[in-house]
């Protein structure tokens, strides 16, 4: 793999960029891989990433039915941040922040990680009491959450309205500095090139159709629009459509399938330093480095497969954000898009083992499982080759359903992206 | 004349007509009419703008939507100002302010213009490459610098002034774009009987009969042929016709979003009137007549001021009457530019040359470029261009190389064919199909009731047109049902031939070149950009849109996408149609946040829900909080009293004396039916069959899952007939809930469900002296300890009013909460706070609620709970029928997690130090000198001052709880370590004496 750096791209600029080689190769399947990976988001791209890095496993093919990146990886907005209430969640969020901490030099890829902080507006004494909880039970597990005045949250956020005569005024806010965002596509690209340079077959434009089963349950290798392959291992991760491949081995997972809708603004010169989320008024909003509006809000309340976007959602996303910033009424809406997100009962993913012998399962990210991509992905990829979970990733278990040892970050209650 | 350009008898303005503006502040004369674009132009302004990456100077390319480069900063007044405007669409008023974007400090001097130096460096995707190091420089040094390089104008830092309002309208047609393929349809369709709705986006319909000057329509000019068409539509009552209205989105079961530009072209405003109108259309049939957008070609320094679409030169000549230079030159693949030629020339205009990149142009414009006297060059190409603030030559070479020749110009006008506009199409989801014959891509499979005509659907011919358009009005207007009217017929003549041209790099900007050939002007993407995102293994046209940005700024590649995608093709050395398009997402051109959002603001935005006694409340001084969309009296300060001294004061005196309480927020559900007691029985864990009528008691409501949803107490009016209260917050949660279980899993039952939340004022009194206070009101009802105590619900008066009457707690004292119809709420509280005020009671809000009840030990769902908790972890197994086989929760309470022993259960907490109050939310552990991260227990849920008890309590919820009575714990806070005691949660009257008083 040649190496980026601005050496190496001062000195293609003098020979017009022709120097330069494919990130990733896309090969011709084999017959045959030691795992094969459902998905090429950022999750599976990074799962064999890490197979081949830390299991020395590389014999593994990543299997997307369009092109890598194009599900909620590449749709998403981007927000990270590790201040989830429950240990499990802390866990495995924190880890994950940490690997963005230091995700573009391991992957010399820039992914744009930009700790510009999230806060978190509190409108009521129910936001307060359920913020305090999570900045206690962050402090106490070592992760950085903060309790700010209106005064301190409109010195982090000028355009903040923090009037007492809004509808919902703000009564505090919860900041954590070293959340912030980073650039989807180049996650995606990034760990495919790292992935493919270790020898990961990166294989697009090919859809599982099916999982064929061997004479003990076992899955063998996958069905799909380019012919039969096969595998030792399976795992999937295909956010969006984990319930029917899932399906296709008979394992039910208990998934919602359920559009998420966000929109940009045209591009304006710098005038939002960070990511605001509201729960009570139900939006939030960042600028990304191109200077548009990135915003979004809820799901939409129906289950659905449509990536396309309606009206009446961002109709309420658009007047909740007007609502927290005046000021931006006459801004003007430059995009919107949909994509499918996956959601358990409890808002926590699933990533473990299933009831089919060499069948793994990551799922349930919903709609905040971006911030969790290099922490899912290494954990996820621990789980493959080792044939069980991480300590880490240990309660995430599919089998919680059944005996009712949720992880249930939404009781806790917040916009969970 | 206004402007310098403007030809005398050219054009469709009144030249007496005219406003003046000013651009970077310097004043213009504009024609009444004009666009910003066609002003400047007038004036010989040509330099408009900056681009996004390279800082280039830029001019105005188009006339229309699709302008990608001629933004502007349009300002009425300070607060009334629009960043990334279109030059191009943007009409003129008289005092307008135009500011230039993107550049510092100054458009013709612009720093950010270094970038243009450095732009070998910075070419596709170089950020991904570099910038990693040091590693924290990203965030610190080199990503705020990249985000003030970018972005394009500044946004508003006022509220907003203007207003905007919306429409829901329904139609049989509605017809997208009033061209002569819309009008035509329109015509059609209204002919019918339908009820139409014709938009266009445009001030004045015509669409390409703004420029197109030799078509004519039943023998009329085109153009005024068009206007007094749409006037006959307008004129009919089944038909609306909205100009200046865009359709800017196509959503699912033909459900149309427009927005119609009210305000923005006027002057002096009238200021009642919005200033923009969203119109959400559900439309049975859709006629979409959107017509085609030109392409630029692709070739070096094609960006300048003063190169511009051919189009757009001919819709600012024969439309605004302005030459868009003195010596012009078309450099085109297809035979429509000729056309600009010929109509400049006529004008008076000198045409340097007609460069064709074709060898054999179409005969037809050849004879006519001739018998002008106006040079072809055949089989040549423009293949650079000078000029720093406007082009000032252009370089020519014979196609193959030789016959190299620079022509001095002033403009340059390109055309590379056009585009069928399928953006609203293909968002409704239809599929576009390819025609290799015309190279365009064209509705193919339609996935809704639309249909397409004219040049948005690869119609050529005028009169083919017409027909296609009146046969699919016709069509489209009987299949909803309207078989009125006689057949309409046309007939048009001599519009030009807009077939043919190339997308993709023209000569000497082909793969081995390293050209400067703008595809995206707005984001500076140029052809050898697309090709360097192919070599990287960018195959996918839509990873050749991120790596490069193509057709991602505020014009959405509407020059430039079919560009892209003909280059990658050619790289990838495969078919266009192989590779295709990107998903067109909606808006088609960007529409106003607060159009889309219109009345939503303000005090609509969430209508604040108050009781029927808010006013009384208000004016005795309380302060309020919200409740999810309720303001509820918070507490009731007298003059000088804090917060915690008002609710002492409230707290000791419910207990001392009496209190009333506003408590009609509460839900409140009527369940009615001979089956209501089964029903009951099934939705809540309680046994209900089994509660007398006139009696009430506290229920408990799981999900599905076993945890606690919501409860409240429910009254037995009669046998069939029971009155259900819910949490404040709960109350249209639970009823989904009940009508969901009722009408999906028991729809056997008879029972009916009536939200009942508002019929209702309740008002709480409490205390000692409640029944003093309320006895001398209550008519027909003993109110006598025996025969009403606590725990019953009797129906009878109170003032004269009917009132169903309860005698209930939320205090831990004897009280009541009398239910009157909400329209008496305020009269009968008046008439009870008369009585509770002699006697020394006092009125109470939700602060002094919450802590008499914490002293009580009763829990708050939602607060107390959180969606985690079972009846057994809050201490409310008493509440759970052991003898019910079924409710809703039983399976999921029994499953091994629910079951087990450790459970996060709640106890009351008391300080070690009395006086200290724990922070609600505060994490609770066993070792508070353990490492991190910590083992934590639980966390206080509820923590208050107890003036009553003469400490703090508190609740929380704690690992095995319930068996740790006694035990010491910790709540680490970040100053300090708090000790404190696990207790029971009953902090007052613990045998319950004072509620039976
Ligand atoms: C609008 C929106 C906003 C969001 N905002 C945030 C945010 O701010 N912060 C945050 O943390 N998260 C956010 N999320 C959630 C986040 O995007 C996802 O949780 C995360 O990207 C999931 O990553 P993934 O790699 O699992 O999934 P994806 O990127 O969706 O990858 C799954 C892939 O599987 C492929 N696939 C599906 N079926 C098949 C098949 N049969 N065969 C082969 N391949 C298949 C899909 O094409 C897809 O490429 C948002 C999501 C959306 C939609």
């Amino acid at each position: 793999m040649r190496k980026f750096s601005v050496f190496a791209v001062a000195r293609e600029a003098l020979r017009g960029h022709k120097g330069w080689e494919p990130q990733w190769v896309s090969p011709e399947p084999r017959k045959e891989y030691d795992v094969i990976i459902v998905g090429g988001g950022g999750h599976g791209l990074g799962a064999a990433y890490y197979l081949a890095k830390e299991h020395g496993i590389t014999n593994v093919a990543v299997i997307e039915k369009g092109w890598l990146g194009g599900g909620n990886t590449g749709r998403n907005t981007t927000i990270i941040r590790s201040n989830y209430l429950y240990d499990e969640s802390m866990d495995i969020y924190e880890h994950s922040l940490k690997l963005w901490e230091g995700l573009s030099q391991e992957l010399n890829y820039n992914v744009m990680y930009s700790p510009r902080g999230v806060m978190m507006l509190s409108h009521n004494i129910h936001d307060r009491q359920s913020f305090k909880r999570h900045i206690h039970a962050n402090r106490l597990h070592g992760i950085d959450n903060e309790w700010l005045t209106p005064e301190q949250a409109k010195d982090f956020c000028p355009p903040l309205d923090i009037s007492a005569t809004a509808r919902y005024p703000i009564n505090g806010a919860a900041l954590q500095r070293r959340g912030g965002t980073a650039r989807h596509d180049a996650v995606a690209w990034g760990y495919a090139r790292a992935a493919s340079d270790r020898g990961v077959h990166i294989i697009q434009n090919c859809e599982v159709k099916g999982i064929r089963r061997g004479p003990n349950g076992e899955v063998t290798g996958v069905e799909t629009s380019r012919g039969f392959i096969g595998a030792k291992k399976i795992a999937v991760s295909a956010s969006g459509h984990n319930s029917v491949i899932m399906s296709m081995a008979d394992v039910r997972v208990p998934l919602h399938s359920v559009p998420l809708q966000a929109l940009v603004s045209e591009p304006m010169k710098p005038i939002f330093p960070c990511v605001v989320m509201s729960n009570t008024v139900h939006a939030y909003i960042s600028q990304s480095d191109k200077g548009e509006l990135v915003i979004g809000a809820g799901t939409d309340q129906y289950n659905s497969y449509s990536q396309t976007g309606g009206l009446q959602i961002i109709t309420h996303t658009l007047d909740a954000i007007c609502e927290l910033f005046p000021m931006f009424r006459r801004v003007k809406m430059m995009r919107q898009w949909g994509g499918i997100t996956d959601n358990t009962p409890d808002r926590s993913a699933i990533q473990g083992v299933t009831p089919v012998p060499n069948l793994f399962v990551n799922c349930g990210w919903g709609t905040g499982g971006f911030k969790a991509t290099p922490g899912s992905a290494h954990l996820f990829a621990h789980l493959i080759a080792k044939g069980e979970p991480h300590k880490l990733a240990s309660g995430l278990t599919l089998d919680r359903f059944r005996t009712g040892r949720l992880i249930d970050e939404a009781a806790a209650a917040a916009v969970a992206h | 004349m206004s402007g310098a350009n403007r030809i005398a008898g050219q054009g469709r303005l009144t030249p007496a007509r005219t406003a003046r503006f000013t651009f970077d502040g310097k004043s213009y004369e504009a024609l009444e009419g004009d666009t910003v674009a066609s002003a400047l132009l007038a004036n010989g302004v040509h330099l408009v703008g900056r681009s996004f990456k390279y800082h280039r100077p830029r001019g105005i390319v188009s006339a229309g939507p699709e302008e990608p480069n001629a933004l502007i900063d349009v300002a009425r007044d300070a607060a009334r100002r629009q960043p990334n405007v279109r030059a191009t669409v943007q009409e003129v008023f008289d005092g307008m302010k135009v500011t230039s974007q993107n550049r510092w400090p100054s458009l013709t001097f612009d720093v950010g213009g270094l970038n243009n130096l450095m732009s070998p460096f910075f070419a596709a995707g170089f950020y991904y490459k570099t910038f990693m190091w040091p590693k924290a420089a990203w965030e610190k040094v080199y990503e705020p610098v990249i985000r003030r390089a970018a972005g394009l104008g500044t946004a508003p830092t006022e509220e907003d002034p203007d207003h905007y309002a919306n429409r829901y309208a329904t139609c049989d047609v509605l017809v997208v774009g009033a061209g002569v393929a819309g009008l035509s349809a329109a015509l059609a369709a209204a002919a019918t009987g339908a009820r139409v709705i014709l938009c266009d986006e445009q001030p004045e319909v015509g669409g390409a009969l703004h420029y197109d000057r030799s078509v004519t329509v039943d023998g009329k000019e085109g153009f005024v042929w068009a206007q007094e068409a749409a006037a006959k539509l307008a004129a009919m009552e089944n038909v609306t016709v909205l100009s200046r209205t865009t359709a800017f989105g196509y959503y699912n079961h033909n459900f149309v979003g427009l927005v119609e530009r009210v305000t923005d072209h006027v002057a002096r405003p009238d200021r009642k009137a919005p200033r923009e109108r969203l119109w959400q259309v559900r439309a049975k049939r859709v006629i979409l007549a959107t017509g085609a957008i030109e392409r630029h070609m692709v070739f070096g320094n094609n960006d300048r001021p003063g190169i511009m679409l051919a189009s757009a030169a001919r819709t600012y000549l024969n439309h605004f009457g302005v030459a868009v230079g003195k010596k012009v030159a078309i450099y085109t693949a297809n035979d429509s530019a000729y056309e600009a030629a010929f109509d400049l020339k006529r004008a008076g205009v000198q045409i340097a040359a007609i460069i064709d990149s074709r060898s054999k142009p179409g005969d037809a414009v050849l004879n006519e470029a001739r018998s002008h006297g106006i040079e072809v060059l055949p089989g040549h190409s423009v293949v650079d261009t000078k000029g720093h603030r406007r082009v000032s030559s252009i370089t020519v070479v014979r196609n193959g190389g030789g016959g190299k020749r620079s022509i001095a110009v002033d403009a340059l006008l390109t055309s590379a064919g056009w585009t069928p506009s399928v953006h609203l199409f293909s968002q409704s989801r239809g599929k576009v199909a390819y025609n290799a014959e015309t190279g365009q891509f064209l509705p193919g499979t339609y996935a809704q009731d639309c249909l397409s005509v004219g040049a948005c659907n690869g119609t050529n011919g005028l009169q083919a047109t017409i027909e296609e358009a009146l046969a699919a009005g016709e069509l489209m207007a009987r299949a909803t049902g309207n078989d009125g009217g006689e057949k309409v017929e046309l007939r048009g003549e001599n519009a030009f031939e807009w077939t043919g041209g190339m997308a993709g790099a023209a000569e000497g900007a082909g793969a081995d070149t390293n050209v400067k050939a703008f595809i995206d002007f707005q984001n500076d993407v140029c052809a050898k950009d697309i090709r360097l995102a192919v070599r990287e293994g960018m195959h996918s046209i839509e990873h050749i849109k991120r790596f490069t940005t193509n057709g991602m700024a505020t014009d959405q590649g509407k020059l430039s996408n079919l560009h892209g995608l003909a280059i990658a093709a050619e790289t990838l050395g495969r078919e266009i149609p192989k590779v295709g398009l990107t998903t067109f997402r909606a808006p088609y051109t960007p529409v106003t946040f607060g159009t889309i959002i219109n009345h939503s603001r303000g005090d609509l935005f969430d209508p604040a829900r108050k009781t029927p006694m808010h006013a009384w409340e208000e004016a005795h001084g309380a302060l309020f909080e919200d409740v999810g969309n309720w303001k509820r009296a918070w507490y009731y300060p007298r003059a000088g009293e804090t917060m915690q001294e008002a609710v002492d004061r409230e707290c000791r005196t419910v207990r001392a004396v009496a209190g009333v309480f506003d408590a009609s927020t509460l839900g409140k559900i009527e369940v009615v039916g001979p089956d209501a007691a089964e029903f009951l029985n099934l939705m809540y864990t309680n046994a209900w069959d089994t509660l007398k009528p006139g009696r009430c008691r506290y229920g408990i409501m799981l999900r599905e899952d076993g945890f606690v949803y919501d409860d409240g107490v429910v009254g037995r009016i009669a046998e069939d007939r029971f009155h259900v209260t819910t949490t404040t917050g709960g109350a249209p949660r639970v009823m989904n809930h009940m009508e969901d279980y009722l009408q999906t899993e028991f729809p056997h039952l008879k029972v009916w469900l009536t939200s009942t939340t508002e019929q209702w004022a309740v008002i709480a009194v409490q205390g000692p002296k409640a029944r003093e206070i309320i006895a001398p009101l209550v008519e027909g009802i003993d109110i006598s300890n025996e025969a009403f105590p606590h725990m019953s619900v009797r129906e009878g008066k109170i003032c004269g009013v009917p009132t169903r009457l309860f005698r209930m707690s939320f205090t831990g004292e004897a009280g009541y909460e009398v239910n009157v119809p909400a329209d008496y709420g305020q009269a009968v509280w008046e008439a009870i706070w008369a009585r509770a005020e002699t006697l020394g009671a006092c009125a109470y809000g939700t602060e002094t609620m919450h802590v008499l009840r914490a002293e009580k030990g009763y829990i708050i769902v939602g607060q107390d709970t959180d969606g985690t908790v079972t009846p057994f972890d809050a201490g409310l197994a008493w509440a759970v029928s052991k003898k019910k086989t079924d409710f809703v929760g039983i399976r999921g309470l029994k499953r091994p997690d629910l079951v087990k022993e450790g459970r996060k259960q709640l106890v009351g907490l008391r300080t070690k130090d009395p006086k200290l109050v724990l922070e609600e939310g505060a994490q609770i552990v066993a070792d508070p000198n353990q490492p991190m991260p910590m083992k934590m227990l639980g966390h206080v849920t509820s923590a208050y001052w107890s003036e009553n008890c003469g400490h703090s309590i508190a609740f929380a919820l704690v690992e095995g709880g319930h068996s740790r009575t006694g035990q010491t714990l910790y709540v680490p806070m970040p100053d300090r370590t708090v000790a404190v005691e696990v207790t029971d949660m009953v902090f007052i009257d613990k045998e319950g004496a004072r509620l039976n008083g």
